[in-house]
């Protein structure tokens, strides 16, 4: 007769988890935003828009596209990486998949910091793959692998490249056989039938991967400071220096908002994505 | 001024957690215990454990990363909560100027008569009303002699010759990033006119070009390996480089470095005063003060502690025996005030250029 509140129940754990412990804290630095600086680096507290009007001065305006730049970059290369990936995991026998899969997230069980430093050791001047060069003869000078915006972008593709694995994993062992099946049958090539059929109804996956990677990357400080020598300043660099080296809060805090929001804009974008691709023809679920 | 020892740089992370964690379950305990806040590794292991026998006091020892960290929680709790804290000078500075730090009563720290007279003449609190400093030094550049020629200014990292060029680093905090070009353009370390701090930015800019990177963590190792030949340096780690590799050397430039100097500054919101006045003094005294000397290989500024240091340890680590005096020519990086964010902004100018 009643309406069941067992599922009310089960959330209530888990959100006031989060209410108390994540969304109350990040409300109480970001209403910092709206504080002035005070001379000593605390908080004067009369209300100004000034530093969210300091977040669109050209300068730190620039450093958002930046960022946004190279975390988009680095998305769309995680994104084919990680689709042909997951596709020929799928494509494998089933009992095969899981073992797979399961060397796709080993990088995982390692440290963040101790894979980025992995890459230092192999780049570098003096490192391993300079000196394998050497070993096998090369004597010239080798441009320098390290500290530029291209390893920062090596090194966000391979540390966030497992999750585009998985999402693209997940829609595409979903797919029936027999709807490529039927669209071979009816004549239509290998490749008219994977643009045609299978990637519309992967989309979803594609989707999910690709705002992952974008959002991780595009608040990602330690990439940048490590294999970039801190000679780039992506976002992430910039809010934590507003923190830790700056002593200015209020402005730390008005970046962070204008990321959030942007990161809660490309969720939503993701979630009509694949509510579009849901309520489509194609009929994802075998 | 990230003043721990590089050694145990890896644990700091889980020696910050659990310092959170002591704090944490030690709270609701009825008397709080004398309360210290250093950098990990800056003091010997078994000083607070020492102090608490010989003097009978109850303290404990919490971990801070930077200055900022350990100065948003003061500015925060109005300095409630800690006895005594070490910062770097322009800190304790603010403290004194937020009204934080205790006006010392010289006559409960009667070690202070170790100090060099220099040590008592400190710009930025001569006298020592509300600080006493805990360790000292000079920035300068760090190099690989075997691989480059004597540097001697700092044009030669600012604007280094073909062969050195790719190959230097800079420190990557914000002041002594700058101190660098406000230095080799004769400028104060402190300087804050608009179109000086313009050609400071121009310069800086234009070195960028042929930097390796900018760091502040692991420059030493990046010579001794060789990815870098000549780097901007603080003389203290630039010692931990020397340890590895002779051949490497400590050059103050001609046209001069900043005096940095951490500190020890009591709360002026402690409840333990007298406990509080008892440790720095324990510090201060010449045998647990030669500890960080000997371990951290950084000056401090006591006379008998240094004098007692094994001199075989000045022989091999030279800039360990540079004289007060000459130290004191240089100016301390003081609180710039609201000049602060433009400074940041210059630096995200700088490291925002191509």
């Amino acid at each position: 007769m009643t309406t069941d509140r067992r599922p009310l129940l089960l959330m209530t754990p888990a959100l006031l988890w989060l209410t108390a412990l994540m969304v109350i804290p990040c409300a109480l630095i970001l209403v910092l935003a709206f504080f002035r600086r005070g001379i000593y680096g605390g908080i004067e507290y009369t209300w100004t828009l000034e530093n969210l009007a300091l977040v669109f001065d050209p300068l730190y305006f620039r450093i958002f596209l930046k960022s946004a730049g190279i975390a988009g970059l680095s998305a769309a290369i995680a994104c084919v990486l990680g689709y042909a990936a997951a596709y020929a995991i799928a494509a494998m026998p089933r009992r095969r998949q899981p073992t797979l899969l399961f060397f796709a997230v080993l990088p995982f069980w390692s440290n963040y910091l101790v894979r980025t430093y992995a890459w230092i050791v192999l780049l570098n001047r003096e490192g391993l793959i300079v000196n394998i060069a050497r070993w096998l003869g090369y004597n010239g000078e080798l441009p320098s692998m390290l500290y530029t915006e291209q390893t920062v972008i090596v090194g966000l593709v391979y540390n966030y490249l497992p999750f585009v694995i998985l999402a693209c994993y997940a829609p595409l062992s979903r797919m029936n056989p027999e709807v490529t099946e039927a669209s071979r049958d009816l004549g239509a090539s290998a490749w008219t039938t994977f643009r045609r059929i299978t990637l519309p109804m992967t989309v979803p996956g594609i989707a999910t991967g690709f705002v992952f990677v974008f959002v991780l990357s595009i608040g990602n400080f330690v990439t940048p400071a490590l294999l970039g020598g801190g000679q780039f300043q992506m976002i992430g660099n910039l809010v934590y220096a507003q923190f830790l080296t700056a002593n200015d809060w209020p402005f730390g805090a008005a970046l962070s908002m204008v990321l959030i929001l942007v990161m809660l804009g490309l969720l939503m974008a993701q979630a009509v994505v694949a509510e579009r691709a849901s309520n489509g023809k194609g009929q994802s679920d075998g | 001024m990230t003043r721990h020892s590089p050694r145990t740089r890896a644990f700091l992370r889980n020696g910050v957690f659990a310092a959170a964690m002591v704090a944490a379950l030690g709270a609701p305990a009825m008397a709080e215990p004398l309360t210290i806040s250093n950098w990990d590794g800056y003091m010997a292991p078994d000083a607070i454990e020492k102090f608490n026998s010989q003097t009978g006091n109850e303290a404990e020892l919490v971990l801070h990363a930077t200055n900022e960290e350990i100065m948003g929680k003061l500015i925060a709790s109005k300095g409630a909560g800690y006895d005594v804290v070490f910062v770097s000078s322009p800190f304790a500075e603010v403290l004194h100027n937020l009204g934080l730090a205790e006006t010392l009563d010289h006559s409960k720290i009667p070690n202070l008569a170790n100090l060099y007279k220099e040590a008592t003449e400190l710009p930025h609190d001569p006298g020592n009303a509300f600080s006493v400093p805990y360790a000292w030094g000079t920035t300068g550049l760090c190099y690989r002699s075997d691989l480059v020629k004597d540097p001697t200014s700092w044009d030669d990292l600012l604007k280094p010759s073909e062969d050195v060029a790719g190959k230097t680093t800079m420190l990557a905090t914000d002041r002594w990033l700058l101190a660098a070009g406000q230095l080799d353009l004769g400028y104060s370390v402190n300087e804050t006119d608009p179109d000086k701090m313009a050609k400071v930015r121009d310069l800086l800019i234009e070195a960028k070009k042929t930097l390796l990177a900018y760091d502040d963590t692991t420059f030493y190792a990046k010579l001794v390996s060789g990815e870098a030949e000549l780097v901007q340096a603080w003389d203290g780690w630039c010692n931990y480089g020397i340890g590895e590799n002779a051949d490497i050397k400590y050059v103050i430039p001609k046209e001069g470095s900043d005096l940095w100097v951490d500190t020890m500054v009591i709360l002026k919101a402690s409840e333990h005063k007298d406990a509080a006045y008892a440790f720095v003094n324990y510090i201060l005294d010449a045998a647990n003060h030669r500890w960080a000397a000997e371990n951290i290989l950084y000056k401090v500024p006591n006379q008998a502690a240094m004098e007692g240091v094994d001199p075989s340890l000045l022989e091999t680590y030279p800039n360990m025996a540079f004289k007060p005096a000459d130290m004191l020519k240089y100016e301390q990086l003081r609180d710039v005030g609201d000049a602060q964010r433009e400074y940041s902004r210059i630096v995200s100018e700088i490291k925002a250029a191509n």
